[in-house]
């Protein structure tokens, strides 16, 4: 399904390589099967033409690697982003997190990803290979085949993509995009439609659900903290099981909290989640919220941009207007 | 060996479940198989395994050890575990059935862990052999036979019929109690040999264990494939959290303002202050975390166990790794069976 063919970006990861330009490149690699795509380091030639992938299954977002990363090399890095992955990165610029010099970002277009979860949910079981295109085809163990509209199976970021358009990016290739109208806000407006009691049965219901792994915290661009307060035993609040109901609440609440206004709504924290819970539902609450109380603002369009909750400003809207409903 | 037909399995759940309580893989609203209490009404999930291992019912998560009330200058310690009571699992594969057998191997040695023992007593093990291997699978590798699946009882499932038999003593006494009909074995022999086809033609049939094993610490500890591998983890606890092997907890102390409530919980060697001590932490890198999870599991275990593995070969790290890399590609590249 995706336009831009996977040689293009190899030619172009080779010969900035091999010009000097970049020391190494952060990509996808093809993994076991044809849909567990590892994010890689590469930094040969070789090792560019044989393993890196580009298509359906590339939804991890490469821009929180850069925090770690440019501290460490010793030259540029190649990034590859999508519209949605230039967000993340601008974030990070805006909240200092890397050293931009250090960085050669190639925007690329996409086409919205693919769940695998979703494709297995119509296949079932055996998987042995899956072909990519407008029908995905999935052929199993079983000698079944299935002819699947990948628009059918879009992680959920993608079926709510809010921008083609890439914000940040030395090189474009391909087509530039453009804001879209997203339907993201559906599914908050059907949570805030619910009486409190049943908005709390459903968060209760969907959080009792986590495991604690903190996949979606280790993934989140936005959560770049040196240490996490709920990895540090000298915080009080150091948490590896949540004990209760409480718990199980507090640390994706406070969590969210803390995201709030930085968080571009890259969706990864629900792609990860080993237990499928909504995770975005949250933030993107945050994010409409902000949005009716504070007028339109996307963190991540621009770099420098001050975030509504971190700028006063003698428009803000009081307390007291919340609770009267000004916004709604 | 005794059957049942398919019609009648949830009378069998309910014979049962009257008196114990019976847990079965049943499908959450997501369409995830989880282990859920049976009442009249929960359905048997037909996926091939669940989500998180059945490891839970052994070593939960979560759970308190002790409690400490101070009272002026006097503590009082108090055991405060809740008596065990008995518990039947139905369905549990061959690969988590193997499982409990490495987690006895950690908590049923010197020092005894009696929280454990507790449940693994209290606990009957039905187990089901596999009919639709996935393409995550690699029990195999291991030299489990998914469909002579263990446990105190095993079952099969063929078409009309679920057929029964006990292979221990506690498992002989809850089947006795079923009064199912007898039966020949005419059928599930049929049945394994078609789930055995389908073995070796799984992706994965050909990975093997040769470059593993105790006594290949100084052989592959230094490799540099570590660093590539590990590159892009996460550090996350996923893989170990959804593991049916990974063992590792920590125990906490919680002050509860007048005492301490001592409880532990599941670690993950992926996270950063893993088995921190005093003199601070001895994994500093997420390299040498994620090298620890992988050494552990192929050579140290195999080392400690008379060359028993770390691994089931379930699938589900495969499945659930946020960034796809998992035992199979640490195998392969570093045991060179590409």
């Amino acid at each position: 399904m995706q336009k831009i063919n996977r040689n293009v970006l190899v030619e172009k990861a080779v010969s900035l390589l091999e010009n000097g330009t970049v020391c190494c490149v952060l990509g996808w690699k093809k993994g076991e099967f044809d849909y567990d795509i590892t994010p890689a380091v590469f930094t040969t030639k070789e090792d560019i033409e044989a393993n890196f992938v580009f298509d359906d299954f590339c939804g991890a977002n490469f821009s929180k690697y850069l925090v770690q990363k440019t501290r460490k090399a010793e030259g540029k890095i190649l990034v590859f982003l999508k519209s949605c992955d230039t967000y993340s990165f601008n974030q990070l610029l805006t909240e200092h997190r890397f050293d931009r010099e250090k960085v050669y970002a190639v925007g690329i277009p996409c086409e919205g990803m693919v769940d695998i979860n979703k494709i297995r949910a119509i296949s079932g079981e055996g998987i042995s290979s899956v072909e990519c295109g407008e029908k995905i085809t999935v052929n199993t163990i079983y000698d079944e085949k299935f002819e699947i509209n990948a628009s059918d199976v879009l992680l959920e970021r993608c079926e709510s993509c809010k921008s083609k358009l890439h914000v940040a990016y030395d090189e474009l290739i391909g087509e530039e995009g453009e804001v879209l109208e997203s339907n993201r806000f559906d599914e908050v407006a059907k949570l805030e439609a619910m009486t409190p009691d049943e908005r709390f049965a459903f968060w209760q219901s969907e959080l009792s659900k986590c495991i604690r792994c903190n996949a979606c915290r280790d993934v989140c661009p936005a959560c770049t903290c040196e240490k996490c307060v709920f990895d540090n035993p000298k915080s009080g609040v150091e948490n590896k099981a949540p004990a209760n109901e409480f718990e199980e609440k507090m640390f994706h609440i406070i969590r969210a909290f803390h995201v709030a206004g930085r968080c571009t709504d890259c969706g990864e924290c629900s792609r990860v989640c080993p237990q499928h819970i909504p995770l975005h539902l949250l933030n993107r609450k945050f994010i409409k919220d902000i949005n009716e109380f504070y007028g339109d603002y996307q963190a991540g369009a621009e770099v420098g941009s001050r975030a509504p909750l971190a700028n006063y400003t003698t428009g803000d809207i009081e307390p007291s207007e919340v609770f009267d409903g000004r916004g709604e | 060996m005794f059957k049942c037909s398919v019609n009648e399995i949830y009378n069998v759940f309910a014979k049962i479940a009257d008196g114990k309580k019976l847990y079965v893989p049943a499908d959450n609203k997501d369409g995830n198989a989880v282990y859920t209490e049976w009442a009249e009404g929960v359905e048997l999930s037909n996926a091939l395994n669940t989500a998180k291992s059945p490891k839970d019912f052994f070593f939960p998560q979560f759970e308190n050890l002790m409690e400490f009330k101070v009272e002026g200058k006097s503590i009082e310690v108090n055991d405060i575990r809740e008596a065990s009571e008995d518990f039947v699992v139905f369905g549990v594969r061959a690969c988590d059935v193997k499982s409990f057998e490495i987690l006895d191997r950690v908590f049923l040695v010197e020092p005894f862990d009696s929280y454990y023992a507790s449940r693994r007593e209290h606990g009957v093990i039905i187990s089901m052999a596999c009919t639709r291997p996935t393409e995550t699978c690699f029990c195999t590798t291991f030299g489990i036979d998914c469909t002579n699946p263990g446990g105190d009882i095993a079952v099969w499932k063929t078409e009309d019929a679920y057929y029964w038999q006990a292979n221990t003593e506690k498992g002989e006494k809850l089947l006795a109690a079923l009064e199912l009909e007898g039966c020949g074995e005419d059928a599930v022999n049929e049945q394994k040999e078609k789930t055995a086809k389908v073995m070796s033609k799984l992706p994965l049939a050909g990975l093997t264990t040769d470059s593993f094993g105790g006594g290949k610490t100084m052989e592959l500890f230094n490799r540099p494939e570590w660093k590539t591998l590990s590159e892009s983890c996460l550090g996350c606890g996923t893989c170990t959290f959804v593991c049916p092997t990974c063992q590792c907890y920590d125990v906490k102390d919680y002050n509860t303002g007048n005492g301490i409530l001592r409880f532990r919980c599941w670690d993950s060697c992926m996270y950063s202050d893993f088995t921190k001590m005093a003199h601070g932490n001895n994994r500093l890198s997420q390299v040498e975390r994620f090298r620890q999870r992988f050494m552990h599991k192929l050579v140290y275990f195999p080392e400690n166990n008379e060359g028993i593995f770390g691994c089931v070969g379930c699938g589900r790290c495969l499945a659930k790794c946020p960034i796809s890399m998992n035992i199979v590609k640490v195998m392969k590249t570093i045991g060179g069976n590409d």
